[in-house]
Formats: structure tokens, C-alpha cells, sequence
């Protein structure tokens, strides 16, 4: 049997992508109908929603930082999530005289970022009008990017920071300022030198697929449930395709 | 209307630069090659609308004399003094590189090195916040890693290097398979984060 024409990269990849997503609608249409099952608990999540209330009550400001990742590459979907979860925040926020500011290493994610304030602005108080300093692009390097970032956390009453995007090691340094500021960190990141730096730093580190979980935690939609069942489905699928291929590789098949 | 149309939009073109990736159609290509270069140019565009916006921001700093406004006259300065210099003489000839050489290389280079210090402290704040198992596992596993690349004046400890010493050990079986299998996570928040996009459920655009 001829195991490389089956099993080659653009049909796999293609038939996992449709599974991907018949799994997604068919957990979207099962949601919508039923209980879900009850997500297991991430305190980081549970924090960050007590956060945003004392924040609110305090009269402080809530500071999301996007990464430098662009929304081309394959750091796309790390910033993405770092967008839903300002949205998230901004919607849960919009009571505050201090609505939350977003920054960024990338001119597409700063644009994308005061797009989502105004349409959260829009949605909850019925103004388009969005404060051009709620998204706002901070360097372009991951140096300049962190060193941009620095005096947002020091300098506004900020409460507690959200780091979700892609960062490098440079994360470091804007964990440490919102430690000194004496503001909560809760960060994740789709690069694992950042994941172990933010492991290191932050008050509610997100470790791996944790991130991506944050529209189901921060109740976003149904769509992000049953994305998160699906991937629970998918993984146990990859598990058993790992041991499966060891198999067979031990016994000469393949 | 507004909405329905940028949402059919990006569902269009994001399904024709999937289906690219993976079945080998000549004009599938050639469609994922030319929107994937709109994007780069896109993408350019942007870049120039935020640089527009980091002035604006620290203008509006000044303006209002906030905390912190005489680091944001040097920003807007620099700023307009880069740009003038690049845009005049062009992205490599001397004086632009002069600038990144003498001023931008060394200011990043003492913000790594002041990285370093950062990272110990903050490792010894987690010992003392949240010593857990995973807090020593951690820290054991980074110290060894230190141990086994760092020079130790010549000397080779039998146990430690070597192609079979503990560092090869966990370095290739315990933090490889943890690796992947953290990226594996990544892999798939990625595909679901996508695809939500691609059914619409998710909108990072249009307002």
C-alpha cells in the first residue's frame, strides 16, 4: 500500500481542517440546544473577571497589550485571541470613566484594536466616536515594542494587564513593570520562549492551548465552546495517530 | 448590508487561500499568491497609519503636558529626525545606518542585558510566591540547562555533558515532548481560531 500518496500533506491537512470545522458547527448547533458541559476551572480566567469589576469600581484603566505578531503570519491566531478578549473586556468595561487601552507591535493589530473599541463604544453607548489613544501602536521592533509599552503601565493608573499575542523574551520587561506598578499580569503567548518567561513573571501565566480558550472562559459565543470541545476531540485524535504511527513504525509498516 | 458584505468578503477570500494551501490547482495558486501579496501591501499600509498614530499619541501627550510628556517630545523628535534623514538620503545609505547602528542597536542591546537581571529576580520572586511542584521543576530544569551550555572553566562533568549526560537527557526526551505537545495546543487554537473566522463567528474587522 502506498502510504505516502494517502497520507500526503495537502489531502491529511485538508481532511483535518473539514473535520475541524464539521466539529465546531456540529458542537455550535449542540450548544445552542443544550447545557453545555461546564468548562473546567483556569483561575486566570476567574481573576481577571474580579479584576475587571474592582477596576471599574476603583476608577482604573484596564491595559490589554496585542504582541508584534501582524495578522498575516502564523502568529495570526494568538493575536486574533488577544483582539476577543479586548473586545471581551471593553464590553465588560464600558461603565468605566476609563475605558481599556490596547497596545501593539504592529500597524494592522493597532488599527484592528481601535476597530473593536469602536465597535464595542457603538454597541453599548450608541457613539462611533473612539478615543484614537485606545489602540495604539507602541514600536516596531520587540524592543522599541516593550520599551513602548513600559509607560502606559507606569504612568495611567493601570489595574492589571492582558498580555495575549505573540511576544518573544522581550515579555519580560513588561511583566516586571506591571509587577512594579503593583498591577495583576495575566499573559499567554503562542511562542514557548514566552510561554516560559511569562511561566517566570506573570501573576496568571497561560500555558499552551489555555490562550485560546479565553473566548470560551470570557463567554464570547457558542462558536468558542464548541471550538473548544472540538479541539479537546482533535487532540485526543492526534494522540492516538502519534502512538498509532509509533506502532507501525516499530513494526515495519510504515 | 455593510456588515454582511466585509463578512461574505473575508469568508471568500479566506476559503480560497485555504483551499490553496492544499489542493495544487495553477489558478488556486496564482489567487492565494496575489491576495496574499494585497495583504503584505495592506499590511504596509497599516504600518504607515500607525506610525501616524504613535505621533499622534505622544503629540497629544505633549500638548497636554501629561506625566511622562519630556520622553514624548524626545519620541516626536527622534521621530521626525529618522524619518527626514531616511526618507532624504534613503534606508541604507550612511547616516541612516549610522542611526541604527549607534542608537538603536545599543539601546536594545542594554535592554537585553537588563533582561537577564530580570528574569533572576523575577525567578526568585516565583520561588518565594508560588512554590509549587512545577515552580521546582522549572527552576531545576533551567538551572540544569544553564549548568550543561555554560563553560565550566573547560571542565566536563561526566554526568552532566556529553551525548549522553543529563542535559542531552531532558533536553531531547522530557523538553522536546513537552515542547511538542505544548505546540501541538498552539497548532490547535490556531486551526479553531481560523476557522471561526472562516464560519464568521468571529470578526476581528469591520466595526
Amino acid at each position: 500500500m502506498n502510504f505516502t500518496a494517502l497520507f500526503s500533506v495537502g489531502v491529511l491537512g485538508l481532511v483535518f481542517v473539514l473535520v475541524f470545522l464539521g466539529l465546531i458547527v456540529l458542537f455550535v448547533v449542540y450548544e445552542r440546544s443544550h447545557q453545555g458541559r461546564p468548562l473546567r476551572p483556569i483561575p486566570a480566567f476567574d481573576r481577571i473577571r474580579r479584576e475587571i469589576g474592582l477596576a471599574v469600581e476603583a476608577g482604573k484603566r484596564l491595559h490589554i497589550t496585542l504582541g508584534r505578531g501582524g495578522i498575516t503570519g502564523q502568529e495570526a491566531g494568538s493575536a486574533l485571541i488577544g483582539l476577543q478578549v479586548l473586545e471581551r473586556i471593553a464590553r465588560t468595561a464600558s461603565i468605566s470613566d476609563k475605558p481599556p487601552v490596547a497596545t501593539s507591535g504592529d500597524g494592522s493589530l493597532a488599527i484592528l484594536s481601535q476597530d473593536t473599541s469602536r465597535a464595542v463604544l457603538r454597541t453599548t453607548s450608541g457613539e462611533s466616536q473612539v478615543d484614537p489613544s485606545s489602540g495604539r501602536l507602541v514600536g516596531l521592533t520587540p524592543y522599541a515594542y516593550a520599551a513602548g509599552t513600559l509607560p502606559v503601565i507606569l504612568d495611567e493608573q493601570v489595574a492589571a494587564t492582558i498580555l495575549a499575542g505573540h511576544f518573544g523574551s522581550e515579555v519580560a520587561l513588561i511583566t516586571d513593570a506591571a509587577e512594579r506598578n503593583g498591577s495583576l499580569t495575566l499573559a499567554g503567548s503562542d511562542n514557548l520562549s514566552a510561554q516560559a518567561v511569562i511561566f517566570a513573571t506573570a501573576d496568571e501565566p497561560l500555558i499552551g492551548e489555555e490562550l485560546y480558550a479565553a473566548g470560551a472562559y470570557l463567554n464570547a459565543g457558542p462558536a468558542h465552546q464548541a471550538s473548544l470541545r472540538a479541539q479537546d476531540i482533535l487532540r485526543w485524535v492526534l494522540v492516538g495517530a502519534i502512538l498509532a504511527g509509533a506502532a507501525l513504525k516499530l513494526i515495519g509498516l510504515l | 448590508m455593510k456588515l454582511s458584505i466585509s463578512v461574505a468578503i473575508a469568508i471568500a477570500f479566506g476559503v480560497i487561500v485555504l483551499l490553496g494551501y492544499f489542493v495544487d490547482l495553477p489558478l488556486l495558486r496564482l489567487l492565494t499568491d496575489i491576495f496574499l501579496r494585497y495583504a503584505s501591501i495592506l499590511a504596509a499600509v497599516a504600518l504607515w497609519v500607525g506610525l501616524v498614530n504613535l505621533f499622534a499619541v505622544h503629540w497629544r501627550k505633549v500638548k497636554r503636558s501629561e506625566k511622562g510628556s519630556p520622553y514624548s517630545v524626545i519620541v516626536l523628535i527622534s521621530f521626525g529626525i529618522t524619518v527626514f534623514i531616511v526618507a532624504y538620503f534613503g534606508p541604507t545609505a550612511k547616516w541612516s545606518l549610522w542611526i541604527f547602528n549607534n542608537i538603536q542597536i545599543p539601546i536594545e542591546t542594554s535592554l537585553v542585558a537588563l533582561l537577564v537581571v530580570i528574569l533572576v529576580f523575577a525567578t526568585i520572586r516565583m520561588m518565594r510566591k508560588r512554590l509549587n511542584w512545577f515552580t521546582l521543576v522549572f527552576v531545576g530544569a533551567a538551572l540544569l540547562m544553564l549548568l550543561g551550555s555554560a563553560p565550566l572553566f573547560g571542565v566536563e562533568l561526566p554526568l552532566l555533558h556529553g551525548p549522553n549526560g543529563l542535559r542531552a537527557l531532558v533536553s531531547q526526551i522530557a523538553v522536546a515532548a513537552g515542547a511538542r505537545g505544548l505546540l501541538f495546543g498552539v497548532a490547535l487554537g490556531t486551526i479553531a481560531t481560523g476557522l471561526r473566522i472562516l464560519i464568521g463567528a468571529d470578526r476581528p474587522y469591520g466595526g
